[in-house]
Order: C-alpha cells, then structure tokens, then sequence
C-alpha cells in the first residue's frame, strides 16, 4: 500500500501537468504567454492575501504564547472524559484548525512520545492527515476575493472538524485497539 | 464576525499572558508571527504563481470545462445555484481534485481560482455566496486519499508502517465531508 501511494505521489503532479500542456498545444494555445499570464495574475493574488495572513498568524501566535490554548483545553477536559477522548490527543482538537504548523509539531512531539506505530501515534497521525486549518482556509480563500461576510462557513468549518476529530477516534479504536 | 474574533483572540491573549507573568514572550512573539507570516508568503508565491500559470493554459484551452462537464451531475447537485457551462465549475473540480491527491501546493492556488471564478457570479460582493460557503465547507473538511505530509512525517519518526493510517484517515475526511456538506445545505436552509 505505501508503494501505491508514493507512485501516485511521484506521478500525479508531472502527468497532470503534462496532460495539460498537452492539451492547451494540441488546441493551439499559446502556451507560453498564457503561462506567464496566470503567472502574474497568482503572484498579485499572494500580494493580496498577505495582509490576511499576517492579520490572523499573529493572533494565532498570541493565542499559543500567552497559554490561552493551554488554559481552553483545560477547560474543556471534562467533556473530553466525558466523551471518552484520548487525553494525549486532545490539544490537537484545539490546535489543528487554528495552526496547521502548531498541529504538525504536536503530532510529531506524540510520535516520538509514544512511537508512530502507538494507538496514541496512529490516532493523531489520523487526525492530523484528516483535518483542515480552518482558519487558514477561511482567511486565505475568502481574503483573496475580498469578502468580509463569512456567513455560516466558521460555523461549518469548526463543526466539521469536531466530526472529522471524532470519526477519527472511532476507527482508530476499531481498527487499531 | 471575524472582526470580533480577531479582537478577542488579541485582547484574551493579552489578559491570560498578563494572568501567566508571559508579557515578556508577547513582543517577541509579535514580530516571530511577522516573520512567520513573509515566509509563509514566499513559500506560497511560487506555487501560486505556477499553478495559476498552468491553470490558466488548462482554462484557455477549454480543459477544464472539458473535465467540469464530465462531472457536471456531481457539480449541480453539489453547487446548484452555478450556472450550466460557467468556467468555475472547471476551476472547482481541479480544487477538489489536488485536495483528493494530497497535492497540498496546488489546493490552494486552485481553490483561490475557484473562489475568484465565484466572486465573478457573486458580483464581487463583500458577502459570501452560498457557493463558495460549499466550496469551503469541502475545502475545510480535508477531503484526501493521500495524506501525502502526515506519512512522510511518520516514515521520519521511523514508523515500521507509515501508511497504515491511510484507510482511517480516508475514512475520517469522507465521513467528515460529507457531515460537512450536509451542515451546509442546514444552514443555507435557514439562512436564505
């Protein structure tokens, strides 16, 4: 199975490049300019979303440093035991749709604690392969057509990383327990 | 919304770094994000730039409306309200499809394109459309089948089986996509 994923790793982006470089000289695109085109069109969107990025990176930081993340997952602990979720993991629930970097670190600080081929390493690799920055998304995707109301999506976007958080336990302790 | 948020994300760190004896840690903590934040931009202007190049040649040459129309069922019943042959459908099937592959650096300039094409019908109004509150409702849930960076990850910490987690990880994203489009339907119910 691994060998599977890394030979579609290894193929995808060259043969979907490929296929449409192809594609656009078959049809008697021109190529080059049109690449370069959307080129320039991709850095003024970067240039664009940077003030978004800075905005939110620096109140995520703010959140880490000063213990506010540290003082909600205490907070909410007791519905954690309720719930039956693995103490271990449980700052991931926190950490994952506000830092996919913060997340990251977390999970590889669980693998080496415990061992990636632990319950508590294949758990949180599960939800760590299985979520979203949901912020980062929110901020990106909506910052760089310059919308200002979200409606519903934060809403969605953090229920859905409840649900995302706890399928990944249940299959977990299906499968791997 | 996020106007308030971001305040109260600022104002309660201040607070609890004031509670903790942290305050020292928040300028250098401010100017670390700074930092963060231009390298994050140069790691995202490249791939941006790229991809939105090669997107463009599969946009001129009509490939994406090629691939769009082949999905086109699964498009109307997800996004109703876009318009039969309009150029973002294109740009949100090959959204989707980087997600699928676990082609991180590709999800994102492609799902800014989609966005853009969204803007486009939504009259470049300062309010969201329920399109593209869909389109980041998928984009958010995680959709993959190739968690490609949590596996190198796991094969760095000397794991016997890095791609073990692969079928819960499938699993999990498919379960929490589809909840998640099923809260979005909920929510444009009572919201329009």
């Amino acid at each position: 199975m691994p060998e599977l994923v890394s030979i579609i790793s290894a193929w995808s982006i060259p043969l979907i490049i490929f296929i449409i470089l192809f594609y656009g000289f078959f049809k008697k695109v021109n190529i080059y300019e049109t690449f370069t085109e959307g080129a320039r069109e991709g850095i003024s969107t970067t240039l664009s979303i940077f003030p978004y990025l800075l905005a939110m990176i620096i109140a995520i930081k703010l959140i880490q440093v000063s213990g506010l993340i540290d003082l909600l997952v205490n907070l909410f602990k007791p519905i954690s035991k309720i719930l039956n979720i693995p103490q271990e993991v449980f700052p991931l629930m926190f950490l994952r749709p506000l830092s996919g970097s913060g997340s990251l670190s977390y999970t590889a600080f669980l693998l080496q604690e415990y061992g990636p081929d632990s319950f508590i390493g294949k758990l949180a690799s599960t939800i760590q392969g299985s979520t979203e920055t949901t912020f980062y998304v929110l901020a990106v995707y909506f910052g760089a057509v310059g919308i200002k109301k979200y409606r519903y999506s934060l809403l969605v976007g953090l229920l859905t990383d409840i649900v995302g958080f706890m399928a990944a336990i249940f299959i977990c302790r299906l499968l791997f327990l | 919304m996020i106007n308030i948020l971001w305040f109260l994300f600022i104002v309660f760190s201040f607070l609890v770094a004031a509670l903790n004896g942290r305050m020292e840690q928040i300028s250098p903590a401010i100017f670390q994000a700074i930092t963060d934040t231009v390298n994050l931009f140069l790691a995202l202007i490249g791939p941006m730039a790229f991809w939105l190049g090669i997107m463009n040649i599969a946009k001129k040459s009509k490939l994406t409306d090629l691939i769009a129309s082949l999905l086109r069922p699964i498009i109307k019943l997800i996004f109703p309200d876009i318009p039969e042959n309009d150029p973002a459908s294109g740009a949100i099937v090959m959204n989707i499809t980087a997600n699928i592959l676990g082609l991180g650096n590709a999800a994102t300039p492609l799902g800014i394109k989609a966005m853009q094409e969204l803007q486009r019908l939504n009259n470049n109004s300062t309010k969201a459309s329920f399109a593209m509150c869909t389109l980041l409702a998928i984009n958010t849930a995680g959709l993959t089948l190739i968690p490609a960076t949590i596996i190198s990850l796991r094969a760095a910490s000397g794991s016997e089986d890095p791609g073990i987690i692969l079928f819960t990880t499938i699993f999990a994203t498919l379960f929490s996509t589809i909840t998640a489009l099923i809260f979005d339907k909920f929510f444009r119910l009572i919201s329009s």
